[in-house]
């Protein structure tokens, strides 16, 4: 097996954990908002951040150069402040990963918010916790468990994020070229050896995964 | 659903699975050709196949544009292509040595030249391909070599001038040379590597720097065949003729090509 191999696999690992990371603390906020908020627009919020989940990647890689690139609506004004462009860079697979994979989060975390039973919250209130005391100490770890799903396949979508990385971070070996797409590479060139380790290895470090995962909430605990 | 909506929807389904099966059963036919063409052929040959359904009434030719060796692998995997045109001689080889070609059916009929070229929104001055190393000079694209034919003449003719290992830390894969190309039209590069054909193709956005010097990189030769034992064989070698012919080399010349026909 070739060493070469692990690079697009630390690659991988790096932007998956990073999107995660990033996952977790803006979709617990967004599952906090829509979970108990009411405003004007909420309808439309809602929708525009589960419009990742069901428009193809190559989409959403589109709207994230036009908004991104170097001539994007923003990346433009990025550039011309800072000389740099998120393009081709290992933050832009993040910003990817980050986008596909944050509905997944939201859905799961702002539905384990929501079952949280309403007058324990209210119990928490009337004991003089206010909102964001009782938001940590009571609804946080009674959904500990949809959180921590909503982590996992985060991390999983975002480590097989192909399609919209491709468009915006480019494959670049070694810098950007995550696993799903040093396999296509592999693919596309013939060198079928190097695709099936890298796929084996693939397979076994998601199921490795996925099996720390579904202990962890299993009993919240090892 | 009331029942005009219920009708129509049902009249809707129908309509497809007619549509899906017309179209299935002119694919199968002996009038119809697939060609897998290198996406740098793309302009030239979208017009030679008006000009060919013309002259042969009652075909279809059905193009497939991507890097030749997406195309290559596509074709040994046993995807459906009746005609392979190659952006190099590598990509032909590959198919001919698993026996994939057909008898005679193999012709080279056009070359192309690989150019610098750089954003016309650029302010970075690049005037040759020594400015390729210049510290304000962070992005290079060309195609991946590994797949793409114009990467692996950009990559010869870098190592060849010896600029490689200092540039290639800033060079960036594109999967096909007409996506190297987009990536230096929308400016995301500070230059690229691509044929002269290509840069015409976006003369508005992509300003010609320099070409890449003869002997540095091998000629770029672009081969035609017939895949073995399609059932459109007589349509395919009469397309490919019409490439070779004059009428099918004016039209490569027109996008920048030079001729390669029998005459080469």
């Amino acid at each position: 097996m070739d060493g070469s191999i692990f690079i697009p696999l630390r690659l991988s690992l790096q932007v998956a954990l990073a999107a995660t990371v990033l996952v977790v603390l803006i979709g617990t906020l967004m599952s906090f908002i829509l979970a108990r908020k009411t405003f004007r627009g909420k309808e439309l919020l809602d929708i525009l951040l589960t419009l990742p989940l069901v428009l193809p990647p190559t989409v959403v890689g589109y709207y994230l150069i036009l908004f991104m690139g170097r001539n994007g609506l923003l990346g433009k004004y990025l550039f011309h402040w800072t000389g740099w462009s998120i393009m081709f860079t290992w933050y832009a697979a993040v910003l990817a990963s980050f986008i596909v994979a944050l509905p997944l989060m939201i859905k799961t975390t702002r539905a384990a918010f929501e079952s949280v039973d309403q007058n324990l919250i209210k119990v928490s209130y009337t004991l003089g916790r206010g909102e964001l005391k009782t938001f940590f100490k009571v609804i946080l770890p009674l959904s500990k468990k949809g959180m921590i799903a909503g982590a996992v396949l985060s991390f999983a979508r975002a480590m097989g994020e192909f399609g919209a990385t491709l468009m915006v971070a480019g494959n670049i070996p070694g810098k950007t070229a995550t696993m799903p797409i040093a396999i296509y590479t592999s693919a596309s060139s013939g060198d079928w050896a190097k695709a099936n380790g890298m796929v084996l290895f693939f397979t076994l470090v998601s199921a490795a995964f996925l099996y720390i995962a579904n202990r962890l909430s299993k009993r919240g605990a090892w | 659903m009331t029942k005009c909506l219920r009708v129509l929807m049902v009249g809707l389904c129908f309509s497809v699975l007619f549509l899906a099966a017309e179209g299935r059963a002119q694919s199968s036919s002996a009038h119809e050709i697939t060609v897998s063409a290198a996406i740098s052929l793309k302009d030239a040959f979208e017009e030679i196949g008006k000009l060919f359904m013309r002259a042969h009434p009652e075909t279809r030719v059905v193009f497939n544009f991507a890097g030749s060796g997406d195309l290559a692998r596509q074709i040994e995997a046993g995807a459906p292509v009746d005609v392979f045109a190659s952006a190099a001689q590598k990509d032909m080889d590959d198919l001919d040595r698993q026996g994939l070609i057909a008898k005679n059916a193999r012709k080279n009929f056009a070359k192309n030249s690989v150019v610098l070229v750089k954003p016309v929104a650029s302010t970075i001055p690049i005037q040759s391909l020594k400015d390729l190393q210049r510290g304000d000079v962070k992005k290079v694209v060309i195609g991946n070599p590994r797949t793409v034919p114009a990467g692996r003449y950009a990559e010869e003719a870098l190592r060849h001038l010896n600029l490689w290992d200092t540039i290639k830390d800033r060079v960036i894969f594109a999967e096909h040379v007409r996506q190297a190309l987009d990536y230096v039209a929308r400016n995301e590069v500070d230059a690229g590597l691509v044929y002269s054909t290509d840069a015409m193709a976006r003369s508005k956005d992509v300003k010609v720097v320099a070409r890449l010097p003869e002997g540095s990189y091998q000629p770029v030769v672009y081969p035609i065949g017939v895949i073995k034992g399609i059932r459109a064989e007589a349509l395919s070698r009469a397309f490919t003729d019409f490439v070779l012919s004059a009428e099918g080399q004016r039209v490569l010349t027109k996008y920048g090509f030079i001729a390669g026909g029998p005459s080469m």
